[in-house]
């Protein structure tokens, strides 16, 4: 915990205290502990000087934060339009089945956590799927085990 | 000569030398939609090629040339020859041609689709003669593809920056004249003129000022901005700069979405190289001129597109739009005079002031000038991210550039969420911001997605009605309330429960989301439903009446089945299915049990791709029981 805290000050301390700051700074706890904690929200507050409530009522807001921590990989299924009419919706429900999880939640092994995602931009190459940083174009619901059977 | 100008020589120079040396090059697409495609797996095969093989060749990784179908692309240009495109290459492929190509000299010519050169090649057609690019024009797209764009010397080569250095050389009124005189609309969808804007800001009279450049770019089926900051981020840069010259700012923001972190990635690369030289700081080219940038990331909200909600954002608070007057113009970021301008038109910018406003309304038509990028997606063959002259009919673009729809067309959605669905009928019409108002939808920022017989367009408003809805910040009751509303009604008959009063509440409901909502979000929400009434009331009144889809794909009215005469009995379908619904012995025709069935289409894409199974399992309307 004590090392989380200082690692947190860290954070803080590359920003100016300025409101404009929020969303970079939330961007950056994020991508450092994978989530917006409420000890996180708490020293942003103090950090700041607005309430916590402001905080959550930002956060909450933009699609990209959120409140529980992530799995070791993180899949995101595109449901753009183009995807869309390519059966993205049939290829979410199919990972939500076969991972036991619903859009974002983690599986309990923490091996994967499942989001979906408004427009990835591959549209060519629709249905798009990505997991960490790697996108996977022209998927299906076949392809599915195949595919995650390559991450731990 | 001008430091600048120096640079730009020097750039021509390694160019120059970088195409004549005997030292073969390998281009390869490396935007995300060749990442996409396998273009990562691609590059690693080639560098332990070239390592294994001791050969000596550049590889040059390059941006989206377009044809996204194509991809991955990979291009080799050796000693004697011309830059020859190989396209759809995997790792396999990649290994054989470059030890063809590169090692033997020996051009892969059935596999490759398109040369570079100035004069005509064995029986190969030029690049951009190929059915999609012939009848583009690239002004925007110019450098994309063609240039390394971490490089900045590239762009230096290709008269990168040279658009500033001529805007610097005049006034500032100058600039806006020439950009005013050129006809140059708002790209991000609304068409506001681009000179006016700047004039607006530049007019007012408190200081400081500061320009956006939104990136947000938000539409799904859109991918126009990323393409160009992933391609050519050198371009929207220089038109920062020259905007930030004619209004007077002296920083600018890139309001960018986090779901390109390639584009991101490139921008901080292409800032940094920038400082490099000068071209940004105090003082820029030795002029009087100073100014300099910074990268925000969006949160992920649609809303954020809008300027005043964008605005909202930089500021640290929820994006919900305010109201106008005041005008970002006159108090926007923190109160200062702010223009916000998308991608696309500060990419065009430095194209205008390098060539003239009369060289850029050579193209396009009266009131609707310069050329315009889209994204062609959905069910058309040859997919991609185009650039046209506005003006251009969407029947060129559909069937010309985009080789048509795979199967029957149905229709054609353009401007995204607010956008709307276009028929049959109206494909003569002329691409411009006010033929496409008429029609019911708008430009948008340019996405244009085809849908043929296989897409049921209650299922397609119902999608962007539930987008909207999810995206609805939530400030005006008519807009949060109201798409819930829709989106109800649309699930409804979408699941074969709808009666035929719906779609007048429907449009009752539509018409009242229109007419008080604050925003453009709002206003323009019901456009997927207004036009998709008008035009295929049909579909609608089919899955009311009939409980009939049409394109066999609202889930509630459809149902699979085997096709025994064409079932091998392979049990492929078996294993796949994750319900237990298929059963059947080895040989035999299988049974496909309804009552365990979810619709998942394991089973319908197993039996379609997997080479022994039949093709077997299809869709039909459910069966009244």
């Amino acid at each position: 915990m004590g090392k989380k805290q200082t690692h947190m000050e860290n954070i803080l301390k590359e920003f100016p205290a300025e409101q404009g700051n929020l969303i970079p700074i939330l961007q950056k706890v994020q991508e450092e502990f994978s989530y917006i904690s409420p000890q996180g929200v708490e020293k942003i507050s103090e950090f700041l000087k607005i309430t916590e409530n402001e905080i959550y009522g930002v956060a909450s807001f933009y699609s990209q934060f959120r409140f529980i921590p992530k799995g070791r990989h993180t899949i995101t299924v595109c449901l753009g339009t183009a995807c869309h009419v390519r059966n993205g919706g049939i290829l979410l429900e199919a990972l939500e089945r076969y991972l036991e999880i619903r859009s974002g939640e983690c599986t309990p092994d923490r091996r994967f956590d499942l989001d979906a995602v408004a427009c990835l931009g591959c549209c060519a190459l629709a249905p798009v799927v990505k997991i960490d940083g790697d996108i996977f174009g022209n998927m299906a619901v076949i392809k599915i085990k195949e595919l995650l059977d390559k991450y731990e | 000569m001008s430091k600048l100008q120096k640079l730009i020589n020097q750039s021509k120079t390694e160019w120059q030398v970088l195409h004549d040396r005997t030292i073969p090059r390998i281009y390869l697409g490396m935007a995300s939609c060749g990442r996409a495609a396998g273009s990562e797996e691609v590059k690693k095969t080639i560098l332990a090629l070239l390592k294994k093989q001791k050969l000596s060749a550049r590889l040059i990784e390059v941006g989206c040339i377009g044809p996204c179908y194509l991809e991955p692309l990979m291009d080799i240009a050796t000693g004697g020859n011309p830059r020859i495109s190989y396209a759809n290459v995997n790792p396999a492929k990649a290994k054989m041609i470059i030890e063809k190509h590169l090692l033997k000299g020996a051009v892969v010519a059935h596999m490759a689709v398109g040369h570079f050169g100035t004069v005509p090649f064995e029986g190969l057609p030029y690049f951009f003669d190929q059915p999609m690019l012939k009848s583009q024009v690239r002004i925007v797209l110019k450098n994309c593809g063609f240039i390394d764009p971490e490089n900045i010397r590239h762009y230096l080569a290709h008269e990168g920056y040279s658009g500033l250095e001529k805007a610097l050389a005049l006034s500032p009124d100058r600039v806006i004249e020439e950009i005013s005189k050129s006809g140059l609309r708002g790209r991000g969808g609304a068409g506001f003129p681009a000179g006016k804007k700047w004039q607006i800001c530049r007019k007012v009279s408190h200081d400081p000022k500061t320009i956006i450049c939104n990136a947000d770019e938000g539409d799904p089926g859109a991918f126009m901005n990323r393409s160009l900051l992933e391609g050519d981020p050198h371009a929207v840069l220089e038109g920062m700069l020259i905007a930030g010259y004619a209004i007077g700012a002296s920083t600018g923001t890139i309001y960018i979405r986090a779901e390109y972190p390639l584009a991101i990635k490139r921008l901080k690369i292409a800032i940094k190289q920038m400082k490099e030289i000068g071209l940004l700081g105090d003082r820029i080219l030795g002029s009087s001129f100073s100014f300099d940038l910074k990268i925000k990331e969006g949160a992920g909200a649609f809303v954020c597109g809008e300027e005043t909600a964008l605005i909202q954002s930089l500021e640290g608070k929820r994006g919900m739009p305010r109201t106008k007057p005041p005008f970002p113009a006159t108090a926007g970021l923190f109160g200062k005079p702010t223009v916000i301008n998308n991608v696309e038109t500060l990419g065009t910018v430095p194209h205008i002031l390098r060539h003239g406003s009369a060289w850029f309304k050579q193209f396009g038509v009266e009131g609707n000038f310069g050329t315009k990028t889209f994204s062609l997606v959905g069910k058309v063959r040859r997919t991609g991210l185009i650039e046209v002259p506005l003006g251009t009919p969407l029947k060129k673009i559909i069937y010309e550039i985009g080789g048509g729809p795979q199967k029957s067309f149905k229709a054609v959605q353009t401007g995204g969420p607010s956008g709307g669905c276009l028929p049959e009928e109206l494909l003569d019409t002329p691409i411009t911001y006010e033929t496409l108002a008429a029609a019911g939808s708008i430009m948008g920022s340019g996405g244009l997605i085809v849908m043929d017989q296989d897409t049921c367009v209650v299922d397609v408003a119902r999608y962007f009605l539930n987008f909207i809805q999810k995206e609805s910040c939530g400030k005006c009751t008519s807009c949060r309330v109201g798409t819930r509303h829709m989106v109800e009604i649309l699930e409804r008959i979408c699941n074969g429960g709808g009666e035929i009063a719906d779609l007048k509440k429907l449009e009752s409901l539509a018409k009242t989301v229109k007419s008080t909502s604050l925003c453009g979000l709002g206003q323009t929400a019901p456009n997927p439903v207004f036009t998709t009434l008008r035009y295929f009331r049909k579909e609608y009144v089919e899955h009311v009446v009939n409980k009939y889809c049409p394109a066999l794909v609202c889930r509630s009215l459809i149902e699979y089945y085997v096709i025994p005469d064409k079932c091998t009995g392979c049990q492929r379908c078996v294993s796949v299915c994750p319900t237990g619904a298929i059963s059947g012995p080895r040989s035999e025709p299988h049974n496909l049990d309804l009552a365990k069935c979810i619709k998942c289409r394991a089973c319908l894409e197993i039996c379609r791709f997997d080479a022994i199974a039949g093709n077997a399992i299809a869709i039909r309307t459910r069966e009244e029981k």
